[in-house]
Formats: C-alpha cells, structure tokens, sequence
C-alpha cells in the first residue's frame, strides 16, 4: 500500500464509524476540494452510495460557480442535498460588504446559519432527488453526527482536533478537555444533547489531497484551475474575502508541482483568506463557537 | 512519498515544543513568514522569543507556555515525510499524550539533562511500552545548562536505562541535545566532541514503518453490513478493514464467535478495476454466497487458516486515565475490534506505578495508574494476545461516555461459563439453530435494516 491508499483505508474506516453510530448523520459540503474528496471518499466507503445528508451552507456570497457545480454534482450522483442560510442577516443587510466587520460576518453567516441548519432551528432546503424539485423542511430533527472536512496542516487549533470531537448544547469547543481517543478507538458514546464532528481528512495535508485527486480522477470544481487570467483559487470561500492566487495550473498535475517544487512550496495554503489575519488566534476564536 | 507518525514524549517542560519547532526552523518546514510573525509577535508581548511558540497555536497554550493537546506537525526530511505529534508532559494532560502516542510508530523521549529523570518520564515509558511502540530513542535535552558534560548524559543514560529494562524495552539509542541551540539536531556539533553517534534527524529516518506481519493468517472485525436498496443495488456487503492477512474471492470464511461461515462471491470496490483478492489494511467490502445473518463486531477468519481465540474472560495490562478509578464489579463498556459488550473488573493483580513500586491488594485502580488485571466480558469475544497481533490484542473501557482506560491482552483466560456459551460444542458448530429459525431471522433483520438502519447492530 502507498501513503494515499493507507490515508484512503484510514478515511473510510473513520466514515463507516460514523455512519454506524449516529442515527442522524450528515455531511457537511462546501463544494471546496477537501469536502469534495471528503464525498468521493464516502462513495467508496459505500461502495457507490452516499448514505447521508450532504449539508451545505450557503452565504450568498459564494462564487457563483460554485452553486452551479454543486447543484450538478447533486443530480449527477443522487446526492441528498440540504442547504442551510442565514436569512435574517441577509434581508437586514448584517454583511461585510454592508459594513459589518469580517469576522462578525462569518458569525452570522456560517457559524450561525450553521448551527441552526443542523439543530433543525431554522428551515433547510432540501433537494428531492426523486421529484427533482427544491423542497423546505421545517422542524427538521437535528443532526448529532456531523462529518467535516478539516485537516490538521491548515491551521494551529485544527491540528489539535480528535478524529470524533464533541460540541456541547451550544456547539462550542473545548480543546483543553478533549477525551482521549486511542488507536483507532473514537469516542462514540455521548450524553443526550452533544453533537460531534468527526474528522475523516486530518491526516491529510493539501498536498495529498491533489495527488489523490490526480489518481482518482475526482472531478473538482474548475475555480481551482486557470481562469485563463492567469489566476486561480487555491482555497474557496466567500468571494469578497477570499482572493485568488497567480497561478497557470490547468490540472491536478500542474498544482501538485507547485505545491512540491514550485512557488507554493512554503506558502500556507490560507493565505487568501482576509479572515484569519485579523490579529492572533482568531479562527480558534471563531472554532470555538462553532465555525469550522 | 513514504510518511511516518513520530510522538515527542517527556516531562513537562523538558522541551518538546521547543524541539518541535527548531527542527521545523532548520529543515525550513514551516511556511513562509510564520517564524517572521511569531517573532513579532514575541516583541509586541514584550517577551522572549521561544521556538515553541510555533507550536502551540492555542490562546491558553501561549499565554502559560504549556502544550495542552497534542498537535499534528507535518515535516519532511530527505528520506520520507513525518507526521510529529507533539505530546503534553503535564500530568493533568496525560490523557492528551496518550491520544497522541497511540497513533505513532515510534517515539522519542526527552528528558532534561539538568533537572534529570522525572515522574513522567518513566510513567512516559511505561506507557510507550504499553501501547505497543517498539522504536524509542531517548533524547537529553538542555545538555547547555550542564555545560555539555559527558560525565552527565552517560550518567543519566545509565540510570534511564536501567528503569526501561524493568519495562522491558531495550533502548540503546541516547542523544544528547539542546533544543534551543539547535545542537546535534540536523547536524553534529562543536559542543559534543565526544559524542558519535546519530542526530536527532539522522534518528528519526534511521526508524523503520510499522510493517505488522505477526500473523499473516487473515482478520477482519466485521465493521458493518450494508444493504442499499437504491438503484436496485441488491448487493448485502459485509464491511471492514483487514488487520492481517488476505483474502481472495472463492475462499471459505468464518465469523467467530458465531462460527456461522460461507464463502466470499465477491470482493466490492468503488472506482477500481474488478479484485479478486484484499490485503492488509485496506477498508474492504465482500459479498457472500450464502446469506447468513451475522453480527457488527464478529471476527471474520478463513476457514482454512488458524482461529482467533474466543472467551469472555482475560489477563491484561491497562492504563486508566478515567476521573473515577476504575471498580471491581462495576459495569464498563469494552470496544475491542469492531466489537463492543459490557465488561467487569474481576480482578486487580497488581496496580504499578509510574516507578515500577507494586502497590498489591487495591479495590480500584486510580487515575494515571497502571494495573494488571482480569476481565470478564458477557458475550464471548474474539480476541488475539497483543504480543500475537496488536490490532486485535488492545481494547478501550468505556466509562459513562468516554474513553477512560486501554489496554494490551496478555493472557486468553478460560470462559466463564453461562448458558450461551453451552450453545457452542467441542466440534466448532453451532448446535442451537433449526434452519426455519435461520430463515425467520434472516427475515426479521432484513426488515430491521431496512426500517431502522443505524438503530440495528
């Protein structure tokens, strides 16, 4: 076995843990590539089946693209997609490009719509693959299992995280008390009211995730190609904080080279990102109440 | 590229982190302009710029200079990239090194050459040993502050020495280092004339990846079983990863402790050419060519190769990290493979701790001790001795939600024996089941699955 095989075996086996011991499970998406091989990777543990929700937050900031994959991809491989948004923000204009500071922006539109999309507060959109319509569903039950795509290599408080990790009633974070978590015995048993995230893709640095994109022929959103501008993202998110990079990669290939011997080789993979920049410790700020 | 997990063990305040990020610095691993920032931020707090810094990233962890939880670190030498893990010392934080330990496949152990060897580097040693890592390297750290002595480190290395053998782990490997001066990290140094042996780098390609190949005979604990009836999928998968072994399709395989057996028709795979056969290691799913009815947790062995051990009751060395001590009597949860049943403590042997003193005849074993110890499980489990096979051979407790205790089986103890195991006779074949009542369940279960699939295991 080659590193991405073992990487691969240790994802699935984590992915059908989860599905075995939480009866509400879902999957977050946000079309990006972790998530993407996040779900190409639940296809293999379920040999062709996506056994769960795929929830996807949606800010009504994205790229536009964005939208438009993911809605094709949902057809294309009879996803059950669920999609989740901060409508109140969004009609009083609590935005950044309103006015509102980034990181308040990123509370009410991810973290926020977040937390309530999968405690069943607020309404999700549903895709019904049979009727092939958008439906609402209210009063949803919440989900207590929840996989994410995060990796340990992208930022300090995410390298500190448990493969299962639980939030308590308010969705916060506690990295000082985090129960062990021994070989590949996670943590499956929770008091009422807990919900848990569970991490499959920790393991995994960004450059692994090209080169198994590369074997597996995963077909990821084009953003992250040249844009025949010369520029291409690196990392996806809200287009007025997310910036793309200098890049004429047009394949899997070409982005590994950069990541290994070329420009990217020792530039961290977020630094797109407007967010993380204001002051110190801020993601793990936001961690903690619930961001991913 | 090939990627090995190292864990960085040791007492508190002996230099982990500092190790951590100093070999991150020199190897030029980190990514542009995060040694530039830490160092800024050092100035603008008005304090001393510390490589562990580039460690711990938590608020709390910089503001008391303390690794709270361990830390993946991605790094690359020449040979072969690394996953670090940067384990806690403090004692109150045991539970995080251990997280973190579980997942290497070597460690390195530091002890400070001036303040010597402390509680938790020999609790550190016992618990290395307890987990199964085979490739340690001790590493003296702060070897400046005793003036690069090498009547110090020899010192010290006799003594440390002497405490592993106890433990039963050979360690010839002593570097002496100071972390924060980048000594005989990557390359050798002035300060150390007399010592010849390798660097830390020089260490940390010389450790082999964990290959386990102590029993080759085939292991699968059955993880799950899936039916999805979408697209008319009418396949019934039966789901895990191989721990040992192999398995290709025609061969006869048993489910232990059912003993219920048939032969694999199919191996399934997603995006791959059509197989015939799995490995080790690998998350694989097989068809049947009979449809019988088995349980989350069965070990899946070949008909043709030797059988797991099954009882409900055994010896084991175990490590509890539990806020409650752990009771004889009590009922816990044991995860053991995919299995998981309720366990008892039925006896304490002994209870050790961290300086090998035997503390015998104790009603519980408390938190951040170590015992040996007898269990006795309710169902009949298959099990391995973890000197045989370490991935079936370790199990979790569980104590109300968590994970509060792990440990290595050392001995298969004979059952216990209740009315269901009676069920089972000398000759392997379950004697207790008329065909009608195989169809009947069989039938019964497809409806479970089909109506409550998470709920059925």
């Amino acid at each position: 076995m080659d590193h991405l095989d073992r990487l691969e075996a240790q994802s699935i086996y984590i992915l059908r843990e989860a599905y075995r011991s939480f009866p509400n499970l879902a999957m977050l998406w946000s079309i990006g590539k972790d998530s993407t091989v996040l779900l190409w990777l639940t296809r293999k543990a379920f040999f062709g089946h996506v056994p769960y929700p795929l929830v996807h937050i949606d800010t009504a900031f994205k790229i536009p693209e964005m939208i438009r994959y993911r809605d094709e991809i949902a057809i294309q491989w009879d996803l059950n997609l669920v999609v989740g948004q901060n409508k109140e923000a969004l009609a009083k204009g609590e935005t950044f490009v309103n006015g509102l500071d980034r990181l308040s922006c990123c509370k009410k539109l991810k973290s926020d719509a977040l937390k309530y999309t999968l405690d069943g507060t607020w309404a999700r959109r549903k895709w019904n693959p049979y009727k092939k319509i958008w439906e609402d569903e209210l009063n949803g039950a919440p989900y207590t299992g929840v996989i994410v795509g995060v990796r340990a290599d992208e930022e300090g408080s995410r390298s500190k995280e448990r493969v299962f990790s639980a939030r308590d009633e308010k969705s916060e974070w506690d990295a000082s008390t985090q129960p062990p978590e021994l070989w590949n015995q996670y943590k499956t048993d929770f008091a009422p009211g807990t919900h848990v995230r569970i991490h499959p893709l920790l393991e995994w640095t960004e450059l692994n995730i090209w080169e198994y994109i590369e074997r597996e022929n995963i077909p990821i959103i084009n953003l992250y190609f040249n844009q025949g501008n010369g520029k291409r993202y690196r990392s996806l998110g809200c287009f007025p904080c997310t910036a793309p990079v200098d890049s004429v990669a047009t394949t899997p290939k070409e982005i590994i080279e950069e990541l290994t011997s070329g420009k990217f080789k020792d530039i961290a993979e977020r630094s797109g990102r407007a967010q993380d920049k204001d002051g110190g410790g801020t993601l793990e700020a936001l961690r903690k109440e619930g961001y991913m | 590229m090939q990627r090995l997990n190292i864990v960085i063990t040791g007492h508190v305040d002996h230099g982990k982190s500092t190790l951590i990020g100093r070999l991150l610095a020199d190897t030029d691993s980190l990514p542009q302009g995060k040694l530039e920032s830490v160092k800024k931020m050092c100035e603008n707090n008005a304090r001393p710029f510390e490589y562990a810094f580039l460690l711990d990233a938590l608020a709390d962890e910089q503001k008391q200079g303390i690794t709270i939880d361990s830390a993946r670190v991605f790094f690359q030498s020449k040979k072969r990239e690394y996953i670090i893990i940067d384990a806690p010392g403090h004692i109150e934080f045991l539970k995080n090194m251990i997280s973190g330990a579980s997942r290497a496949e070597a460690a390195l152990l530091l002890i400070d050459a001036k303040e010597g060897v402390a509680e938790n580097s020999k609790r550190h040693g016992m618990l290395l040993s307890l987990l199964g890592i085979k490739q340690v390297a001790i590493v003296v750290n702060k070897m400046d502050l005793v003036n690069f002595s090498e009547i110090a480190f020899n010192k010290l290395k006799i003594e440390y020495s002497e405490y592993l053998a106890t433990l039963g782990i050979k360690s010839d490997i002593f570097i002496p280092i100071s972390a924060r001066e980048g000594v005989n990290l990557i390359e050798h140094s002035a300060s150390t004339p007399w010592y010849k042996g390798a660097t830390v780098l020089e260490i940390l390609d010389s450790f082999k990846s964990v290959e386990e190949k102590e029993n080759d005979d085939f292991r699968m604990p059955l993880q799950d079983v899936y039916k999805f009836t979408r697209d008319n999928d009418d396949r019934r998968i039966y789901a895990g990863t191989v721990t040992s072994g192999e398995l290709n399709v025609g061969d006869e395989v048993v489910f232990y402790p059912s003993l219920k057996r048939s032969k694999v028709a199919s191996i399934e795979s997603f995006n791959t050419e059509v197989k015939t056969s799995v490995k080790e290691s690998e998350a694989i799913g097989f068809t049947l060519e009979t449809q019988i009815y088995v349980r989350n947790g069965d070990v899946v062995a070949r008909a043709d190769q030797s059988a797991p051990r099954v009882s409900n009751r055994f010896e084991a060395n175990l490590f509890w990290l539990g806020a409650k001590p752990l009771e004889l009597d009590k009922p816990y949860k044991i995860k053991i493979g995919s299995a998981q049943s309720t366990i008892y403590l039925e006896e304490i042997k002994r209870v050790i701790d961290g300086d090998t003193l035997d503390r015998a005849d104790e009603p519980s074993v408390g938190r951040h001790e170590a015992a040996c110890v007898i269990f006795r499980v309710h169902d009949l489990l298959a099990m391995e001795l973890f000197a045989e096979n370490q991935k079936l051979g370790r199990f979790v407790i569980v104590d109300e939600f968590d994970i509060a205790g792990g440990g290595i089986i050392t001995e298969v103890l004979e059952q216990y024996t209740t009315r269901r195991t009676k069920a089972i006779n000398v000759n392997n074949v379950l004697v207790d089941k008329a065909s009608t009542s195989a169809e009947f369940e069989e039938e019964l279960f497809a409806l479970l699955r089909k109506h409550f699939p998470h709920q059925f295991h």
